[in-house]
């Protein structure tokens, strides 16, 4: 058996030029980032009632009998809210209506005279989920959670920035920013709810993102020290490489686990898996090509070595 | 680092122990836990609305309504005291807390000051007057609510309402509620377990502010209709939301005088309600009563007029009964509210989520087979990888981990919300990053040609460095979750943080007492995970 643990099985040692293809990578960013960015205002993010406020119901018919679904959604048309939705679930007998209830009105009356509605043109149902948001909350909770993004971006910096030096944290923060921009897109191109559980997925990803910059990083300041006088490009080359194998395995440890979650976790979550999946992916993408070659972008910027340039000096030393 | 030092055995040991115990009330049913020693835990996880069902109500106190309502109730004392000292007024305007009065003849500004004075009232909480009357000095004379008792109107509206939904809700027979403050004017509201949502909504919004005032009968119901309100008066309407009556705006007694309430009966027999003034209650409406036979007087609740009779007699003894087309059901809900006092100030829903029980049960569910799932795929995945030493290690870290997490959330009764358990699950994936930091540290130290006890040594030290920066980031998200958000992402973030905490103590420790113990039992010469020797 000398093909297991697998973990013998994987190259030793790799030795990918990475940097070689900043460049491309570097261009294939920025047209996704700006893609992405267009896309959340045009045509913009699909929001949830978290954030749009108005009601969403979850009603079944008994018994499993089959819901005419279009006759629901004509019977909420005409009571003249705006944008209803009418979705059906995975049986036939279950739906999802959404709609606004008008400003100015009692939530209450209004969501009695939708029930009252639907009942009337499809017989009796069950609702099993109601919820209900005022104008006010949910553009407080909107704002709240575009400042939790904020603070998070904020704070990570912060902490690049006193854990290692000035240009790690930008090297962390612009890898951040592109994985919270490209989760954006995703969210749009797929039409996924953007609600409050898709802040916390986002400001996962967050997490997740910087953890995994965060080892690239520790690595490369540590080799750094190392080898002295080793150009800077294949400080990092060598730096990602050594970190290959942990990149892999926690990341597709942490997909596959994901992905149970999305296809067992009920529609609830489904949502909130993918955007998580998707973020992990171009987390572990953007610690090997936007966080570390942005360091060599930095450090030539600095005019000090030129391309090779000399080692950057270290000033904490965070370890013996 | 890698001797097995008895410490880490004896840390290990501990959190075992309490993990295990601390879990154990999830496993025990309801009955079983109640039949635990007294010494034991009996808290299970403390699921949230979303995963057990029920209603989640975010409330917002009108405390400017209330203010305004202050204000009106404040320039009816003013025009009564005037009429009553005999002070014609030209005009009564209203300003921001009080209300300012041009008199009909300047010179009368001392007596109507005078008049005022006696309405500054007694000495508030904090001792100083609720009200201020001044004179100005272009002879106007104003009456006016301190800032004081104004900036502590808000304040003491939310602690009342929060009071008074308490006591409403309680009598409901809802299951442990939870009634909570969230910033300066809202209370959320909690109550899980299948609860009707609509009565509860019913019981909480209404503000049953009981009045009792006299039907203006001096002026005309249609004259009124076509808009000739007398400044006094009011035109509100009848339960049945048409027939007009004319209300004088003074209050002769209100709802907050009533000692109790209680269902009765009619001379009909049919449900009436039966109310008991305290003392000062039963002297005003004594006396009101007596000044007025033969006219009728209005019972109000919250505007509308519930029923209107005639004053036949001096009603005395502070007892009364109010008639009116009441079911059994329908009386005591209002008994109930009357014996809860009034609101303060009126509430409004501003958010709403209703999960029914069954809803609830499905999220368990889903929660339950993919956290099982996702953790047999790290398990096989992790065996394959690094093989059943080095993997399995892990996968004992991972089985601490999931305990502790399970013990900690009992413990603290941190809210275990659908989010959360994709917290748990995703926690479970990241745990095992921590082991393989360590192991791919090991390997690199193995090719560099180090021994067996050298490599694992090193493994552990340098990987630490890069497992605290690399959970510490998660924990800032956590935090950051768990400020900003609301609800469920809070159960997330909370799960998270806790994660973070046991897979970092369960998969380093774990995996340092047991290598320790293989080290010692069977002094390898190679590392199993190192590549094979060339």
């Amino acid at each position: 058996m000398t093909w297991w643990p697998l973990i013998k099985v994987l190259p030793q040692k790799t030795n990918f030029h990475f940097v070689r293809y900043a460049r491309v990578a570097a261009a294939l960013s920025i047209v996704l980032c700006t893609a992405s960015i267009i896309g959340c205002f045009y045509p913009g993010l699909n929001m949830g009632i978290d954030f749009r406020g108005g009601a969403v119901m979850e009603l079944t018919k008994p018994n499993n009998e089959a819901l005419d679904i279009a006759a629901v959604r004509e019977s909420v048309a005409e009571l003249g809210l705006g944008d209803v939705g009418v979705q059906g679930i995975d049986n036939a007998s279950s739906a999802i209506v959404r709609f606004q209830v008008p400003d100015g009105q009692a939530q209450a009356a209004v969501v009695n005279r939708v029930q009252s509605t639907i009942n009337e043109a499809v017989g009796p149902v069950t609702y099993s989920g109601v919820s209900v948001v005022g104008s006010k909350v949910s553009g407080e909770l909107f704002t709240s959670g575009l400042l939790a993004l904020g603070v998070a971006v904020l704070l990570m910096f912060a902490y690049i920035w006193f854990r290692f030096e000035p240009q790690f944290g930008f090297g962390a923060i612009a890898g951040l920013l592109h994985d919270v921009i490209l989760t954006f897109g995703l969210i749009v191109l797929f039409k996924l709810e953007f609600s409050l559980n898709m802040v916390a997925a986002i400001l996962t990803v967050i997490g997740y993102s910087m953890n995994d910059t965060v080892v690239v990083f520790d690595r490369l300041r540590e080799n750094l020290r190392k080898y002295k006088t080793m150009p800077l490009r294949e400080v990092i080359d060598l730096s990602l490489n050594e970190t290959l194998s942990r990149t892999i395995i926690t990341g597709v440890t942490a997909v596959m686990v994901l992905a149970a979650l999305a296809i067992f976790g009920g529609e609830a979550l489904f949502g909130f898996s993918i955007a998580l999946m998707f973020g992990i992916i171009v987390g572990t993408y953007s610690s090997i090509y936007v966080g570390a070659p942005i360091i060599l972008l930095w450090g030539v910027k600095r005019g000090e070595l030129a391309d090779d340039a000399k080692p950057v000096k270290l000033g904490m030393a965070s370890r013996p | 680092m890698i001797q097995l030092s008895r410490w880490k055995v004896i840390v290990l040991a501990v959190a075992l122990f309490f993990g295990v115990l601390l879990a154990l009330p999830n496993v025990l049913s309801p009955a079983q836990r109640a039949a635990l020693p007294g010494f034991m835990p009996k808290n299970a996880l403390n699921l949230g609305l979303d995963l057990q069902g029920g209603s989640y109500l975010l409330l917002e106190v009108d405390v400017e309504a209330m203010r305004t309502k202050r204000v009106d109730n404040l320039i009816e004392d003013v025009r009564v005291a005037l009429r009553e000292a005999a002070i014609p007024t030209n005009q009564i305007t209203r300003e921001a807390g009080g209300a300012v009065i041009t008199l009909a003849d300047p010179a009368r500004s001392e007596a109507a000051y005078e008049a005022l004075r006696t309405l500054v009232g007694a000495a508030g909480p904090n001792g100083a007057p609720e009200r201020v009357a001044t004179r100005l000095p272009d002879g106007r004379v104003r009456l006016a609510f301190t800032q004081q008792t104004l900036d502590a109107m808000g304040p003491t509206a939310v602690d009342q309402s929060i009071e008074v939904v308490r006591r409403r809700i309680d009598s409901l027979g809802t299951r442990e509620p939870s009634i909570t403050r969230q910033g300066a004017e809202r209370i959320v509201v909690q109550a899980p377990g299948e609860s009707d949502p609509a009565a509860l909504e019913r019981v909480i919004g209404q503000t049953a502010q009981l009045t009792f005032q006299m039907v203006d009968s001096e002026n005309s119901v249609q004259d009124a209709v076509a808009g000739r309100v007398p400044p006094d008066a009011e035109l509100l309407l009848a339960e049945d939301g048409v027939t007009p009556f004319l209300i004088k705006k003074r209050v002769l007694v209100s709802g907050e005088n009533l000692t109790r309430a209680g269902v009765g009966a009619d001379q009909s027999g049919r449900p009436a309600i039966d109310f008991r003034f305290d003392g000062e209650g039963a002297r005003r409406f004594g006396e009101a009563t007596a000044a007025n036979i033969g006219k009728p007087f209005a019972i109000v609740l919250d505007g509308k007029v519930i029923s209107a009779p005639t004053i036949i007699s001096p009603i005395t003894g502070g007892t009364g009964q109010i008639t009116g087309s009441y079911s059994i059901a329908s009386a005591s809900e209002l008994v109930n509210l009357l014996n809860g006092g009034a609101l303060p100030a009126p509430l409004t829903v501003e958010e709403r989520r209703v999960v029914t029980a069954e809803l609830g049960a499905d999220a368990v569910e889903n929660g339950k087979i993919s956290t099982i799932i996702g953790f047999i795929i790290i398990v096989v995945f992790m065996i394959l990888a690094y093989g059943f030493l080095f993997g399995g290690i892990s996968v004992i870290g991972l089985v601490l981990n999931g305990l502790l997490i399970i013990a900690a959330m009992s413990l603290t009764q941190a809210t275990l919300t659908l989010p959360g358990i994709a917290g748990l699950v995703l926690t479970f994936a990241v745990a095992v990053d921590a082991n393989v930091l360590i192991y791919e540290r090991m390997r690199d130290e193995a090719r560099a040609g180090r021994s067996v006890i050298a490599s694992l040594d090193a493994g552990f030290n340098k990987a630490m460095g890069t497992i605290i920066d690399a959970n510490l980031t998660t924990l800032v998200a956590a935090m950051i979750m768990f400020i900003f958000g609301a609800g469920p992402v809070r159960g997330f973030a909370w799960t998270l943080t806790i994660g973070v905490f046991t897979s970092v103590f369960s998969s380093v420790l774990v995996a340092q007492v047991l290598l320790a113990y293989w080290l010692k039992i069977k002094r390898p010469k190679t590392l199993p995970i190192a590549e094979s020797v060339r």
